[in-house]
């Protein structure tokens, strides 16, 4: 950056070891967060809110939670989609079960029953890895959407599982304008990104890379595989079950099981491949790359053939869209395997010598 | 018992077109160690090229050639332009770059060849054999019979290609150890080209297969999905085991899509039906457990 951390000396350990070390950072973060919260809901419009910003910061939650599983321990999931349907169903049905519980506390409760199918479709992650876990976690993707589908309990026996969520009520405050819910699920996330920052920089977070990286000479240094591994499953699943619960409840309103298809899993899965595998900031740039690059192209290709007078449909939009998807996968794959938050590493290290930079 | 029977060899015949696609992943897994996500959009690719060029107005051999080497132009051009750029990157970053191909795959074969469903007649009909309904009340598809009896040749022809060729030695040589190959001059490069375009060829076969019997549509891509438990519970390294995993595999999801809604439905009421989405993979998911390689896999030991 522009700035060094020349002249600030750190005295104490709880001084070292802050989350960010670095005051310039530290005013930046806070700065962000004051745009985030004051800013943003100044300047935007409801189309906005509800069509851009909820999903990003609902998907880069979800994104940050398989980051959690694939980026640092190195598990590859593809079944992102059905936990996030298990957290929105789940806390659906405390809502619709229990009386007069918050609604806070039934998204943790979906963020937890989530919690708890990840480790059950996470205990073959001791015996298998690789393609094989990957290909396992597709059985949790396909059977925990049927399940949705075929148990009317679940749904409250509505027709093919669609459930309508509940009222957000929040200390007798119903939350309706998608601004109010905007604050919620923006407070709900940062929540939840800074505990994973947190997380992934401690004794659980170290064991986990050690995990990702050989998970032999992991347990050969005294990791234990079975609870390191299946930690990460919970957690990463109560993350995509909290980011599904709020997909319910803020973003559309009513959901059915097939809205959490093996597509939004892949998705979810780009996110972190394009924004950055094993890095917090990358779960974000990731989502908001992915979210926006439909609605540019939507825009852009139209505009683009007719310059050059071709005829083009919105089908044809739809598989250019899928093309270029695919494209940048590969391309970033190749080559820059740490994806835009590593790009955004380099910048930084750049700009720190800029503009002498020998 | 005469219905089990009709419903195990009808779940037989399908397993073998699970056991066609799978195939394909274990080409290309035996030879690069990649892991192909890809396969079911080459199928979807394949089938579309056929029917693509026989509405321009190609009879069905020259379609079939056509696609076949449109196959092999794109095996090369993705071991050209991206397997070859991530050698020695882990196999979990090949396995992403092949959804990446998958997905580039899905949004190129439509715009080159149009999306909407269309069938593809190979002249074979999917009707019942009379003579086995006249003298044992079986419903069981000419067609499937012809399948099955494709991939029993493509897997001949596959196994002597390995076995009995030049090429084939040098296959399994680069399958054993890639270093040793090298080291002993072959060349590593085409026969990962060789092994793309025997992959679209053994993609082309099946996708005029499923193709022929469900339509030429997006659906087609799915494939790929059916035949990845088919691979698990055989191993990803073994011809013979994707064939045995396929049968395995078809017959008992036809026979648990008969069999196990009606208990469901006594325990808890409503309908149960489309159990063959997860049933494979929950199926291979326990197998996981007892033997982690799959039934004829290689066993994988771990070095520090």
């Amino acid at each position: 950056m522009l700035y060094r951390e020349a002249g600030q000396f750190k005295t104490s350990y709880t001084a070292d070891q802050q989350l960010f070390p670095i005051r310039q950072d530290r005013i930046g973060v806070l700065v962000l967060l004051a745009i985030a919260f004051l800013g943003v809901p100044l300047f935007a419009s409801d189309y906005w809110f509800s069509a851009i910003l909820i999903p990003f910061l609902i998907f880069s939650l979800a994104a940050l939670g398989l980051n959690i599983l694939t980026g640092y321990a190195g598990q590859l999931s593809l079944g992102s989609a059905a936990f996030m349907a298990v957290g929105a169903y789940a806390a659906y049905n405390f809502q619709l079960r229990i009386e007069g519980i918050p609604i806070l506390v039934s998204f943790a409760c979906g963020g937890l029953c989530a919690a708890l199918v990840g480790v059950l479709f996470g205990l073959p992650s001791l015996r298998i890895k690789g393609f094989y876990l990957a290909v396992a976690t597709l059985a949790a993707q396909f059977f925990i959407v049927w399940c949705l589908t075929k148990f009317p309990w679940l749904s409250n026996n509505s027709s093919s599982g669609v459930i309508s969520t509940q009222q957000l009520i929040i200390l007798g405050h119903e939350l309706k304008t998608p601004l109010e819910k905007y604050l919620l699920v923006l407070a709900i996330v940062v929540v939840l990104a800074l505990a994973a920052k947190n997380l992934v920089r401690s004794a659980t977070g170290r064991a986990w890379m050690a995990v990702r990286d050989m998970d032999v000479a992991a347990s050969v240094i005294g990791i234990k595989l079975l609870p390191t591994k299946l930690l990460a499953f919970a957690i990463s699943s109560f993350y995509c079950g909290v980011a599904g619960a709020l997909y319910a409840f803020c973003y559309l309103g009513s959901v059915e099981p097939d809205g959490f298809s093996l597509d939004m899993s892949f998705k979810i899965l780009f996110m972190i491949i394009i924004g950055g595998v094993g890095s917090i900031m990358g779960s974000f740039l990731g989502a908001a790359f992915i979210l926006l690059l439909p609605i540019f192209l939507d825009v852009a290709l139209p505009f683009l053939a007719g310059l050059f007078g071709l005829p083009f449909s919105s089908a044809t939009v739809s598989h250019i869209q899928i093309l270029l998807f695919g494209a940048l996968i590969m391309f970033f794959l190749i080559v820059e395997p740490h994806g835009l938050a590593r790009l955004w590493q380099i910048g930084k290290e750049k700009l720190r010598l800029w503009p002498f930079p020998h | 018992m005469n219905f089990f029977f009709e419903v195990l060899i009808g779940g037989l015949l399908s397993g073998v077109m699970y056991a066609l696609v799978a195939l394909g992943f274990v080409m290309i897994y035996k030879a690069s160690g990649v892991f192909n996500f890809a396969q079911g959009a080459m199928v979807y690719l394949a089938a579309l090229a056929v029917v693509g060029c026989m509405e321009m107005g190609a009879p069905l051999w020259l379609a079939v050639i056509l696609a076949f080497a449109i196959m092999t132009l794109f095996g090369i051009a993705t071991e050209k332009f991206v397997l070859r750029k991530l050698v020695n990157q882990p196999p979990i970053a090949l396995f992403m770059a092949t959804i990446g191909l998958a997905f580039f795959i899905e949004g190129l074969a439509p715009l080159l060849f149009g999306s909407q469903p269309r069938a593809l007649d190979l002249g074979i009909v999917d009707e019942p054999i009379a003579w086995v309904l006249d003298n044992w009340n079986m419903v069981i598809s000419k067609f499937d019979l012809v399948a099955a009896a494709v991939a029993s040749l493509l897997v001949a022809t596959l196994a002597l290609f390995f076995q009995y060729t030049r090429v084939g030695r040098a296959l399994r040589a680069v399958a054993d150890d890639h270093q040793a190959a090298l080291s002993i001059g072959i060349p590593l490069q085409h026969i990962w080209a060789i092994v793309w375009g025997v992959a679209g060829f053994v993609a082309l076969v099946a996708g005029m297969m499923w193709g022929a019997r469900n339509g030429v549509q997006f659906a087609l891509t799915f494939t790929a999905l059916k035949a990845l438990p088919v691979l698990i519970l055989g191993g990803f390294t073994s011809v013979p085991g994707a064939i045995v995993g396929g049968l395995i595999i078809g017959a008992s999801e036809k026979l648990a899509e008969i069999y196990i809604p009606p208990v469901l439905q006594d325990l808890f009421g409503g309908s149960f039906g489309g159990i063959e989405g997860w049933f494979p993979y929950v199926l291979a998911l326990l197998f996981l457990l007892v033997r982690p390689e799959g039934l004829f896999g290689e066993k994988h030991i771990d070095r520090v």
